[in-house]
């Protein structure tokens, strides 16, 4: 975030939206989180298997799959936009770190709230940081989580202070907020790069997770190169969700397109998808298990599905200027991409988990969507109250004749 | 500190961590107990009596089954054990005929293996498994936070859970009666019920011997392997047989110790946290090279003052 968000010399500074809130679209929201709170209350009281299809063979599922993996995966245009904009200078990607960071910030404190829900003793949650196992992937995943999530609180410090000294000036509290952020200005560098250092850490790390399970993922996605991937992916995925994001944000709320910014930022993504994809083939290449791509089976669908729809087609389709300058267009591709990084996830946690020995498959219940959609919506309920009453986005520029 | 010396030092730093960076490729070596117990199943001896199954539910004070343990109906269907039972027997029929020319059944006991690098107590986010030194996989339910690593590691597809426990679910698998070997100096109960003597309990390196030796003495009544010798770099339960172990439900696993790709990756960019400090120095060094350009050509970016983070 910019310490002078209003000096930019040709964009326009974030502001509060203060848009009526009890929009349709919130009604809608609240409601999946009724359910959602309804299904908790069984969990809590009847066990993660009074609402979950989880079994002994199938220990992890859609929780695991959606909540955090992919949470955490679609929460890197966060740590992406950061590096571009303040790190590598690109300041003119100023206008949409914000609400980047603002959804690497819920998206992370879901992704707790998600891993609350899904291990059996929630109340033990802290025990890692006292009780370490360095040889678990999960422990370190788990120790970046932690650190990254305060990090990302730290980093959106000055939003809440600009925010109160423009709605509340000279209340206590948004003096006091005003004292942490002048004493934080100087030393925020350090947890921007901090950010970007722990993002690489555990999105890689998240895709370690499977490689100690070689017997049980299908061959199409089990390879030492499955942490490279993932933080490929990650990366790639960052500007895609942004500008989702930014197109589902103007076109609800009215703000600035902001296609000036979005159309360049594509232009990253061609770059980043393509390696992703190229990497993707080396390895199938590599490994030979490109044979197994056309047999036809759950695994071998979903794999060419998560490919074709969610890294070549789109790939293809942000190769074309006129793509990248429409914005429906190029909001597709982006969907696309985000799509393919969400299925991806799903895959590697879900669909490549075979274990040989237990047949018993694995669909999610009814109580885990219901618990999965409440937290999604809830997500974007805390997404839409922040940015109407902080400064995240940008009001709709006049339009110059 | 100046822009032009703070450059210098990411970059001396950053050549020190790849120095200092520690020699990953001889890094990993095995944890297994040097010479811990261990047990020796002879499928050729079992009958399928299911002493074991009940042995073990008392040892345990488990919950008591719907049918009997005397009820030989149960291995009508093929069971894993769960978190109600640590141990099942399964029936299998690969074609083997006795002297007689009868066919005969195979009987199969399934519990945890008590691997030698387990992957489970390397995957452990707490460290609530872990390998004794006397060979049992041991749980801690005072570390465990209920992530269900364990399972999803497990080659096996051991570790059960109590998924109707709201609050303080257990992981539960065998215990390999660590403690009635500890406080009483007794083999586990399943072995020392098996009237047929199909268990053996002992040294690991005896036991082997041990199965060695009978390939050799009876090379018709066995197959030429020992199941858990090599599996996941060794196991803590061995077993011998007369038909080939992908008839009776093994699975054919690597010889490496599962725990060995993920920790020497770990271990190789982690240690001594050397290559987030490493990044860490760079991107600073590359925020502040970039900063200070900005503050060169005031033009490029009017108004954007130094303070800009």
């Amino acid at each position: 975030m910019s310490g002078h968000p209003h000096s930019h010399s040709h964009s326009h500074p974030p502001v509060a939206l203060r848009r009526p809130l009890w929009t349709p679209g919130v009604l809608v929201m609240l409601a999946f989180m009724a359910a959602a709170a309804v299904t908790l209350v069984v969990r809590f009281t009847g066990g993660i298997g009074a609402v979950s299809n989880l079994s002994n063979a199938r220990p992890w599922g859609l929780w695991v799959a959606i909540d955090v993996a992919t949470g955490v995966a679609l929460a890197a245009g966060g740590f992406t936009t950061a590096a571009l904009a303040h790190i590598w200078g690109r300041h003119r990607y100023e206008t949409v770190v914000r609400p980047a960071l603002l959804t690497a910030m819920l998206g992370y404190s879901f992704v707790v709230l998600g891993l609350l829900v899904d291990i059996g003793r929630s109340w033990a949650i802290w025990k890692p940081i006292f009780f370490q196992n360095h040889h678990s992937v999960l422990f370190e995943v788990a120790m970046c989580v932690l650190v990254y999530l305060h990090v990302l609180y730290i980093e959106f410090v000055p939003v809440v202070d600009e925010g109160l000294r423009d709605a509340r000036p000279g209340h206590p509290l948004q003096k006091l907020v005003a004292a942490i952020n002048r004493r934080l200005r100087p030393i925020l560098w350090i947890f921007i790069v901090a950010g970007v250092v722990l993002s690489c850490m555990h999105q890689s790390s998240l895709g370690s997770l499977m490689l100690i399970a070689p017997t049980k993922v299908h061959p199409l996605w089990y390879t030492p190169l499955l942490p490279l991937l993932f933080l490929l992916s990650a990366i790639a995925a960052g500007f895609p969700m942004v500008i989702v994001e930014a197109t589902l944000a103007s076109s609800s709320l009215g703000t600035d397109d902001e296609m000036e910014v979005l159309t360049p930022l594509s232009r990253f993504t061609i770059v980043l998808l393509g390696l992703y994809l190229a990497l993707k083939v080396g390895d199938l290449l590599w490994r030979g298990s490109w044979t197994s791509l056309l047999d036809g089976t759950t695994q071998s669908n979903a794999f060419l599905a998560e490919m074709g729809l969610g890294v070549v087609l789109p790939f293809l389709m942000l190769l074309r200027a006129k793509v990248r300058r429409s914005r429906r267009t190029l909001f597709i591709a982006a969907l696309l991409i985000v799509g393919g990084v969400v299925l991806n996830r799903i895959n590697v946690f879900i669909v490549a988990f075979t274990p040989p020995l237990s047949t018993t498959p694995y669909s999610p219940a009814l109580g885990e969507i219901l618990i999965t959609c409440g937290f999604v919506a809830a997500l974007m309920f805390c997404y839409r109250l922040a940015v109407t009453w902080l400064p995240v986005l940008a009001e709709k520029k006049e339009k110059t004749p | 500190m100046r822009r032009r010396s703070f450059l210098k030092m990411s970059l001396g730093g950053a050549i020190g961590a790849v120095a200092l960076r520690p020699n990953s490729a001889a890094a990993w070596q095995s944890r297994a107990p040097a010479d811990s117990y261990a047990a020796l199943v002879d499928l050729t001896r079992c009958i399928g009596c299911r002493k074991c199954e009940q042995a073990c539910q008392q040892e345990h004070d488990l919950p008591l089954p719907m049918k009997s343990f005397e009820d030989l109906t149960v291995l009508d269907n093929q069971r894993r054990p769960d978190a109600a039972r640590f141990t099942v027997i399964n029936r299998y029929h690969s074609g083997r005929v006795n002297p007689e020319g009868q066919l005969v059944a195979d009987y199969v006991k399934v519990q945890c293996m008590h691997c030698q690098d387990p992957a489970c107590a390397s995957a452990c986010i707490t460290g609530a498994l872990s390998k004794t030194a006397h060979g049992a996989v041991h749980y801690d339910v005072n570390k465990c936070i209920g992530c269900r690593y364990c399972m999803v590691a497990c080659p096996f597809e051991i570790p059960a859970y109590e998924y109707h426990d709201p609050l303080t679910p257990r992981v539960m698998k065998c215990t390999f009666c660590e403690q009635r070997l500890r406080e009483k100096q007794l083999p586990p109960a399943c072995a020392t019920i098996c009237p047929t003597e199909a268990i053996t309990f002992g040294k690991r390196s005896a036991l082997l011997k041990l199965a060695r030796r009978r390939l050799k003495e009876h090379p018709g009544r066995y197959i030429q392997q020992i199941y858990g010798e090599n599996e996941v770099g060794g196991t803590s339960w061995l077993y011998l047989s007369a038909v080939p172990f992908s008839k009776l439900g093994f699975i054919p696993l690597p010889n490496k110790p599962l725990p060995k790709l993920t920790e020497t990756l770990q271990h190789s960019l982690f240690s001594y946290l050397w290559s987030p400090a490493l990044l860490f120095t760079l991107l600073s060094g590359l925020f502040f090279f970039n900063r200070r350009k900005q503050l060169q050509q005031p033009e490029n970016s009017a108004g954007h003052a130094g303070g800009d983070v």
